[in-house]
């Protein structure tokens, strides 16, 4: 709880020891490599996690291309049937877990405290655990490219009994679908540690005055998203563990030749799996809920409806797992009621889609780069909306299940929604991060790019779906009417690359020479706004006090009063002998190199080395337990008291 | 074979039929949907944009009034919706009849086993169906998930082992209708196709007579030496000929191998070229698939294949 001893700072100085060893120096170095690989600053913390999730975005977009390629025409033999089931098992473990998920949780780490007038997040050691254990697990995942057994080929979802030993491992040395359950444990490890630290941070770090329908939508998606994270996750794991056990320790939890019951795999998958999509979604919906506003120059349409929309569809996400087994013979009775209530789901989504249109209404909107992409977001997950509608008709959905209408539905819920409305918060936050802007003329360029090439990709898949074309099929006869739509799909493809390249480019060019914006280039609304760009490590020179919703926006309109308040209040900190920040650590890292190193065991069954790796992971936090909190006092000047490690 | 796929537009059965219908109309009340929303998105983007210097905008927060409206009108919505559903679900998959079903037609990587319990026999990745008559279906599965989806005349449905998942399989025109495995099932899971033809019924009965017949009977030549090659080497172990031998399902039942349209679940059309090509290397044409590379000598391949050509 580092961070929240900065509420009585005075008190822990009584606690500083004398003499500490060197197991327990902390690390000071605030640039150079030892300083990102022990920060506890949710800032880099954040830029991390972001720079990662790029990475892993860019590697799922070549899986994707490759796919792409393979179906450009009938009978290709440009990847074997292995290969292609390898790139699209990737492909989606890939774009779900390693891109999409840790850039929201970039967001989720840069963006939030600062929206909520905090200093770090709660506990900003445990951050860096979440960050490194992240980095294990896509590890795991994709060390498969590297060996002689290959990646993980039996698909995102793993349906048992494929992924049993009898049928992806028979014939022994075959670890790929060892990975990915393994893999996937550690990432849900990840998940749930950095979700917890989000919930306590957003519930107890608030600045005063910041009640919780004054949080900004972003924050409270963030929070809504994170208690999906912490309940849906066990149901994966306990699934996954199962998995394992049956893996190996031959027990028989899924494996239907002995008895066990596949389909209670799809049960635990979708429990977990549905709630998933809203984790990517929601964020998405925060990030848009932001922008709208702010380039609308008005207050978000309905604030309370949004937010009450918002945490609607989280519960309601739990409720509908089985609408992805319409076609596993529930029965009449199950499927007519998972069908309801998906189609419920519709309601509060479409409420906020209203409401966003609301905030546009009457506003004076700025067609800058973060609102072209703020509005491709609401057409394009519109279009997946509604292809989702499709197919909560149970019926229809026994037509439309695994086949290419269900992969353009996602991929409009999932690129024209989620990735969207990251890149069009990526366009936003840029200048608050780097303080730089991105060009208008090339941002909007790439945005057009992106807009045509995705659908030129992915629309042509509704009609391939329809005309009876399955999914996850590595080739095609060429007389059965899908050449065509394949081959515009495969063109479109390589034009949304280019989309993406240009992005890339042009982000990277204004990190190096961009033109520089100052503070508050958009005339933002919310708090993260008042702060120098880039900010500082402490955040806030004073912690504010909230006044009203959009708290910036208020300072801004009442400056007298609010200067009055701030001198009150730096006095005051001053006092208690400055800000205090919590010092850096090595044992976040450790612990989570003792997590990956027992991994590789374990899937190799060594046993031996899996225990040695699960030690260093517990060594590594009983000593970061030990070291105890640390920390060190800034004064609002920007100097800090040189005590490093010494409270 | 026909050249075109299944298209869900296209439907040939009353149970396809009430499917495209509830499809056709969620999808014009998704179009109308999306015309008010697009509307009123485009209005706002053309009559809201910013005339620079202008002063802000009146700062509304909110209008309960209409955000009632905009959450009732869909939940009515979302009602009609549900009892289109319903009704369809009536329609087009009605409860299972108690009894044995017509067909039991089992999964397996990466092939279809067709068995008719009621008329006694055997059939791999094509069959025939009597017009006009619903045929009760039992789907299985020796292995992993397969998925049954005949998209022209049915729902789809996932054969689970043990599971007994039951559809309804009907078509009203006579035709060739392609279908194909839907859930991912490993390797070669694009190769699980499966063909059923239509057509009237004494064209049918006839079909059905052929497949109960034991295979031809051969005495001697090349064919009679590779009936007792399939004998002597593994092919029992894997495949059955009624009236030689073999019992085991783990492949496809040979005995009416040259009566079918395409090999390896679809991979290649059935001719003497293409079975040579595949008792060479299964391998080369389907990777993957669960049968090896027996190396034959090319005396012995060709035996069995002059033995294979007979098993109409």
């Amino acid at each position: 709880m580092e961070a929240l001893v900065q509420a009585a700072p005075g008190s822990h100085e009584t606690h500083a020891a004398p003499k500490r060893s060197w197991l327990f120096t902390r690390p000071t170095a605030k640039t150079g490599i030892v300083s990102w690989l022990t920060t506890v600053d949710h800032k880099r913390i954040g830029l991390l996690y972001a720079i990662s999730a790029l990475f892993f975005f860019l590697v799922g977009g070549f899986e994707a291309l490759l796919i792409r390629v393979q179906l450009a025409v009938p009978n290709n033999t440009f990847i074997t049937h292995q290969t292609y089931n390898e790139m699209f098992t990737m492909h989606a473990t890939t774009m779900i877990f390693l891109a999409v998920m840790p850039l929201s949780a970039a967001f989720f780490n840069y963006i939030m405290p600062l929206q909520i007038g905090a200093r770090d997040v709660a506990f900003p050691r445990l951050n860096g655990f979440a960050f490194w254990v992240f980095i294990a697990g896509a590890i795991i995942l994709n060390i498969g490219w590297f060996v002689k057994s290959g990646a993980p080929d039996a698909g995102w979802f793993g349906y048992a009994p494929l992924t049993s030993k009898a049928y992806s491992n028979q014939f022994g040395g075959d670890m790929s679908t060892d990975l990915w359950v393994m893999g996937l444990q550690i990432l849900g490890v990840s998940s749930v540690v950095g979700s917890l630290n989000f919930i306590v941070t957003i519930i107890n770090l608030r600045a005063p005055g910041m009640t919780m329908m004054r949080l900004p939508v972003f924050t409270w998606m963030t929070l809504v998203t994170a208690f999906l994270i912490i309940l849906s996750f066990p149901a994966i794991t306990i699934a996954l563990v199962e998995l394992m056990m049956d893996r190996s320790f031959d027990s028989n939890f899924f494996e239907a030749a002995n008895g066990g019951l596949p389909i209670l795999w799809q049960h635990l998958f979708w429990i977990f799996g549905h709630p998933e999509v809203y984790i990517l979604i929601l964020p998405a919906m925060g990030i848009i809920s932001e922008i709208f506003p702010t380039f609308s120059r008005k207050p978000l349409f309905g604030y309370p409806i949004i937010v009450f929309s918002g945490a609607c569809i989280g519960f309601l996400g739990f409720g509908v797992w089985s609408h992805h087994m319409f076609t596993t013979g529930m029965g009449s009775v199950a499927t007519a009621a998972f069908s309801l209530m998906t189609m419920a789901i519709a309601v509060p989504t479409g409420v906020k889609i209203f409401n966003w249109i609301g905030t546009l209404w009457g506003g004076h909107l700025k067609m800058r780069t973060p609102m072209m992409f703020a509005l491709g977001f609401i057409w394009m997950f519109m279009f997946g909306g509604f292809s989702g509608i499709m197919h909560s008709a149970a019926p229809a959905d026994a037509q439309q299940q695994d086949s290419y209408f269900v992969v353009a539905h996602f991929h409009y819920v999932l690129i024209g929604g989620s990735v969207f409305a990251l890149l069009a918060g990526i366009h936003y936050w840029f200048p608050l991060v780097f303080g730089r802007k991105v060009s208008e003329f090339w941002g909007k360029l790439s945005f057009w790019i992106i807009f045509v090439g995705f659908n030129v990709t992915f629309f042509p898949m509704h009609f391939l779906g329809l005309n009876g074309m399955p999914r996850r099929t590595a080739v095609y006869d060429g007389n059965m009417g899908w050449n065509d739509a394949n081959l515009v799909s495969t063109i479109g493809a390589f034009i949304l690359a280019i989309g993406v390249g240009v992005y890339f480019f042009v982000m990277i060019y204004t990190y190096f020479k961009g033109e520089k914006s100052g503070r508050d280039p958009w005339d933002g609304r919310t708090l993260e706004w008042a702060l120098p760009t880039p900010p500082p490590e402490h955040n806030f020179d004073v912690i504010p006090t909230i006044h009203a919703r959009d708290a910036f926006w208020y300072e801004k309109h009442h400056q007298r009063e609010i200067s009055r308040e701030q001198a009150v209040h730096a006095k005051e900190e001053e006092s208690h002998g400055g800000i205090h920040m919590p010092s850096q650590s090595w044992f976040p890292i450790v612990a989570a190199s003792g997590l990956l190193i027992g991994s590789i065991f374990f899937v190799n069954h060594i046993y031996a080395g899996a225990i040695a790796g699960g030690a260093l992971m517990v060594l590594g936090i009983y000593f970061w337990a030990a070291e105890g909190p640390g920390g060190y006092h800034v004064d609002p000047a920007g100097h800090d008291d040189g005590s490093h490690g010494k409270h | 074979m026909s050249g075109s796929s299944g298209s869900i537009f296209d439907p040939a059965s009353p149970e396809a039929q009430a499917i495209t219908h509830l499809f056709v109309i969620t999808l014009w009340i998704c179009a109308a949907i999306f015309a008010v929303v697009a509307g009123l998105v485009g209005y706002c983007l053309a009559r809201y944009r910013q005339r620079e210097e202008a002063d802000d905008p009146a700062q509304t927060a909110g209008n309960k009034r209409l955000e009632v409206v905009w959450t009732v009108v869909p939940f009515c919505i979302v009602l009609v919706l549900f009892g289109l559903t319903a009704q369809a679900m009536e329609k087009s998959d009605p409860a299972p009849e108690p009894g044995e079903p017509d067909l039991v037609i089992t999964g397996h990587q990466w092939w279809w086993e067709i068995r008719s319990p009621k008329l006694g026999y055997v059939a791999a990745n094509e069959f025939h169906i009597p017009v006009g008559e619903r045929l009760s279906i039992r789907l299985d599965s020796t292995d992993v998930l397969h998925e049954f989806w005949v998209p022209r005349l049915t729902r789809k449905m996932t054969a689970v082992p043990h599971a007994g998942n039951h559809v309804w399989l009907r078509a009203d025109k006579p035709g060739v209708y392609q279908g194909v495995c839907s859930e991912f099932c490993g390797t070669q899971h694009a190769w699980m196709r499966l063909i059923v033809v239509a057509e009237p019924r004494e064209k049918f009965d006839a079909w059905v007579r052929t497949q109960q017949q034991p295979a031809a009977v051969v005495t001697s030549g090349d064919a009679a030496r590779g009936r007792d090659l399939f004998r002597e080497l593994t092919c029992v172990n894997c495949h059955a000929i009624q009236g030689v031998g073999g019992k085991s399902n783990a492949g496809p039942d040979l005995t009416h191998l040259a009566g079918r349209q395409m090999l390896g679940a679809g991979v290649v059309p059935n001719t003497p070229e293409n079975l040579r090509r595949w008792l060479t290397d299964p391998q080369q044409i389907k990777p993957g698939a669960l049968m090896p590379n027996f190396n034959l000598s090319p005396s012995r391949r060709d035996q069995l294949l002059a033995y294979f050509s007979t098993l109409q």
